[in-house]
C-alpha cells in the first residue's frame, strides 16, 4: 500500500516536471519560459523527493528528502528571481504582445 | 542570544542531514561531535548578522501561523500554480498575456519581503523580476489589472495579511 501511493507521488511529480519541460520549449520568451521552468519543474521534484519518504519511511534517507524540499523552495524562487533581474538588466526585452512594462518604465 | 539561537539552527539542520539516531544506544557519538565543533565555528563566524530581532523566533503564535495556516495554503496554490501553468502550456492558442507590473507591500523586515517575494514566484501566473525598497516588479502571465492598486490586490493581499503575522 505504502508503495502504491509512494509510486503514485512519484508519477504526478514526473508529470509535473515534465509540462514544466514543454512549457520551457514552448512559451516565447525568457520571463514566461522562467515561469514554466520555476513552477513546473519545483513541484515536480518535490513529488518525487516526497515519493521518495513514503517510500523509505522516516528514516535517514526520507528526513533528507524532505530537507531537500525545504531546500529547494529557496533556491529555486531565488535562483529565477536571479535570472529574470539578470535578462532584464542586460536589456532584453519582453515578447512583443506583452501588455505592459512598468519596470521599465521606472528606470 | 543570536548565538545560541544560530548554534540550535545548524545543530538540527547538521542533525538532520546526518541522522545519527539509526541504533538505539549509543547515538554515532562522532558525527554529533564534529557537528558541534562545526556549529560552533559557523556561529564564531556569522553570530552577528543572523537575525534583525532574536525575539520573535521565541514566540509560539508565529509558529502556528506558519504551519497549521501559511503551509496549507501556500501548498494549495504550488498546485493550483502547476495545474494553470500545465493548462497554459497544452493549450494550443496558449491563452497568455504577458506583462510586468508594480506592486507595493506592507511588510518592512527583509526576511518577511524575501518570504513574500517567494511566495509570489510559487502562486498561479507570477515571477518577482526585482525588489527595491517596498515596491515589487512582478512578471504576470495574464495581465488582468495594470495598476499599482488592483495589481497589488490581486497578487499582494493573498499572502501579506499572514506573512504580516509570522514576521512583523
Amino acid at each position: 500500500m505504502r508503495e502504491l501511493i509512494g509510486l503514485i507521488i512519484i508519477g504526478i511529480g514526473v508529470a509535473f516536471d515534465f509540462f514544466g519541460s514543454f512549457g520551457l520549449i514552448r512559451l516565447p520568451d525568457v520571463y514566461n519560459r522562467l515561469q514554466a521552468a520555476t513552477k513546473g519543474v519545483t513541484v515536480g521534484t518535490w513529488g518525487i523527493l516526497i515519493g521518495v519518504c513514503v517510500l523509505s519511511g522516516f528514516n535517514s534517507l526520507g528526513v533528507k528528502a524532505l530537507l531537500a524540499v525545504i531546500l529547494i523552495f529557496f533556491t529555486s524562487a531565488t535562483g529565477s528571481h536571479a535570472l529574470g533581474r539578470g535578462a532584464h538588466k542586460s536589456g532584453i526585452k519582453l515578447w512583443k504582445k506583452s501588455v505592459c512594462d512598468k519596470y521599465e518604465e521606472d528606470q | 542570544m543570536r548565538r545560541f539561537l544560530l548554534f540550535i539552527d545548524s545543530m538540527i539542520l547538521w542533525l538532520l542531514l546526518t541522522w545519527p539516531f539509526n541504533q538505539l544506544w549509543p547515538y554515532n557519538i562522532q558525527s554529533i561531535l564534529v557537528g558541534v565543533a562545526i556549529s560552533l565555528l559557523v556561529t564564531l563566524i556569522f553570530g552577528k548578522r543572523f537575525s534583525q530581532r532574536p525575539i520573535k523566533w521565541f514566540e509560539p503564535q508565529r509558529y502556528f501561523w506558519l504551519i497549521l495556516v501559511y503551509m496549507p495554503i501556500f501548498t494549495l496554490q504550488c498546485i493550483k500554480a502547476n495545474v494553470d501553468v500545465a493548462y497554459r502550456v497544452i493549450h494550443p492558442k496558449m491563452p497568455i498575456k504577458p506583462g510586468i507590473v508594480k506592486v507595493k507591500t506592507r511588510l518592512k523586515s527583509k526576511i518577511g519581503r524575501t518570504v513574500l517575494a517567494n511566495s509570489i514566484t510559487m502562486t498561479p501566473g507570477t515571477l518577482t523580476v526585482d525588489i527595491q525598497d517596498e515596491y515589487l516588479y512582478i512578471h504576470w502571465i495574464k495581465v488582468y489589472a495594470e495598476d499599482e492598486e488592483n495589481a497589488t490586490r490581486l497578487i499582494v493581499k493573498k499572502f501579506e495579511w499572514l506573512l504580516i503575522k509570522i514576521f512583523e
